[in-house]
C-alpha cells in the first residue's frame, strides 16, 4: 500500500477523534439532561465510524462486529434514556 | 508491516476512492459534531448529529465495502448491515429524544419552537385559555420563541 493511503486514514481518524471531543465537551457542559443524552448518541455514532475506519486501517474484519454492536446498543441505550427523560422510569 | 502483501494487490483507483470516501465521511462527522457543540438552543442542536448518521455513516460504509470487496474475497456485503440498521434506528431515537425534550421544556417553561398545527399547544392548558379560541392559543404559542430571538 502506498504511504499516503495510511496518512489519509490517520487524518480521518484524527478528525473523528476531534468530532468525538466536540461531543464530549457538549456532554460535559450541556445545560439540560437532553443535551447530554444527545451528545452520548453522537458519541456512539462517532465511535462506530472510528471502528469502521480502524477496520480499513488494520485490514481486519473483526472491527466490523464491534461497530455493529456499538450501533445496536447505542440505539437501545439512547431510546431507553429518552424514555426515562419522558416518564421518569424506563419500564412501566 | 503485515498489510504490505495485501496492499499491493489493491489497485490505485480503489485506494483513491477509499481514501476520498473515508476523508469525506470523517469531515462530515466532524462538521456534525461541531454543530452539536456550537449551535445555540437544543432544538437546533438536535439536527446536527443527523448528518453524522446519514452522510458520514454512508460514505464510510461505502469505503468499507469497496475496500474489502477489492482486497478480500468476494463481495463484502456486511457493511450495508450497519448503514441500514443506523438508517432505521436513528430516526426513532431522535423522535423519542425530541418528544422528551419538548415535554421537559414545556414543563419548565423554557422557550420551545412554535407549533406547526393548531391541534398541538405549546403552553400548558389553563382554564381560561381553553375557552378563548384558536388565535389566542397561537399567540401564546409563538410568543416565547420570538422573545428568545
Amino acid at each position: 500500500m502506498r504511504p499516503w493511503f495510511y496518512w489519509v486514514l490517520g487524518l480521518a481518524l484524527l478528525m473523528l477523534i476531534a468530532a468525538m471531543g466536540c461531543a464530549v465537551m457538549r456532554l460535559l457542559k450541556g445545560p439540560h439532561a437532553q443535551d447530554r443524552v444527545l451528545a452520548l448518541d453522537c458519541m456512539y455514532l462517532n465511535g462506530m465510524l472510528i471502528m469502521l475506519v480502524m477496520g480499513i486501517t488494520y485490514d481486519s474484519t473483526n472491527y466490523f462486529e464491534a461497530a455493529l454492536l456499538i450501533a445496536l446498543f447505542g440505539c437501545v441505550g439512547s431510546t431507553a434514556m429518552a424514555k426515562f427523560l419522558l416518564r421518569g422510569e424506563v419500564i412501566e | 508491516m503485515s498489510t504490505e502483501s495485501i496492499a499491493n494487490e489493491l489497485p490505485l483507483w480503489a485506494q483513491i476512492l477509499v481514501a476520498a470516501l473515508v476523508l469525506g465521511g470523517a469531515l462530515i462527522a466532524l462538521l456534525g459534531s461541531l454543530g452539536l457543540l456550537r449551535l445555540k438552543s437544543y432544538f437546533e442542536r438536535v439536527h446536527s448529529p443527523s448528518i453524522v448518521a446519514t452522510m458520514g455513516c454512508w460514505l464510510i460504509m461505502h469505503a468499507t465495502w469497496i475496500y474489502f470487496s477489492v482486497s478480500g474475497q468476494g463481495f463484502a456485503m456486511h457493511a450495508f448491515l450497519i448503514a441500514v440498521f443506523v438508517a432505521v434506528t436513528v430516526p426513532i431515537t431522535t423522535i423519542f429524544l425530541m418528544r422528551a425534550a419538548l415535554f421537559r421544556s414545556r414543563r419548565t417553561g423554557d422557550p420551545v419552537p412554535p407549533t406547526l398545527s393548531n391541534l398541538v399547544r405549546n403552553e400548558p392548558l389553563e382554564e381560561d385559555e381553553a375557552r378563548s379560541g384558536e388565535t389566542a392559543s397561537e399567540e401564546t404559542a409563538t410568543e416565547p420563541a420570538q422573545l428568545r430571538n
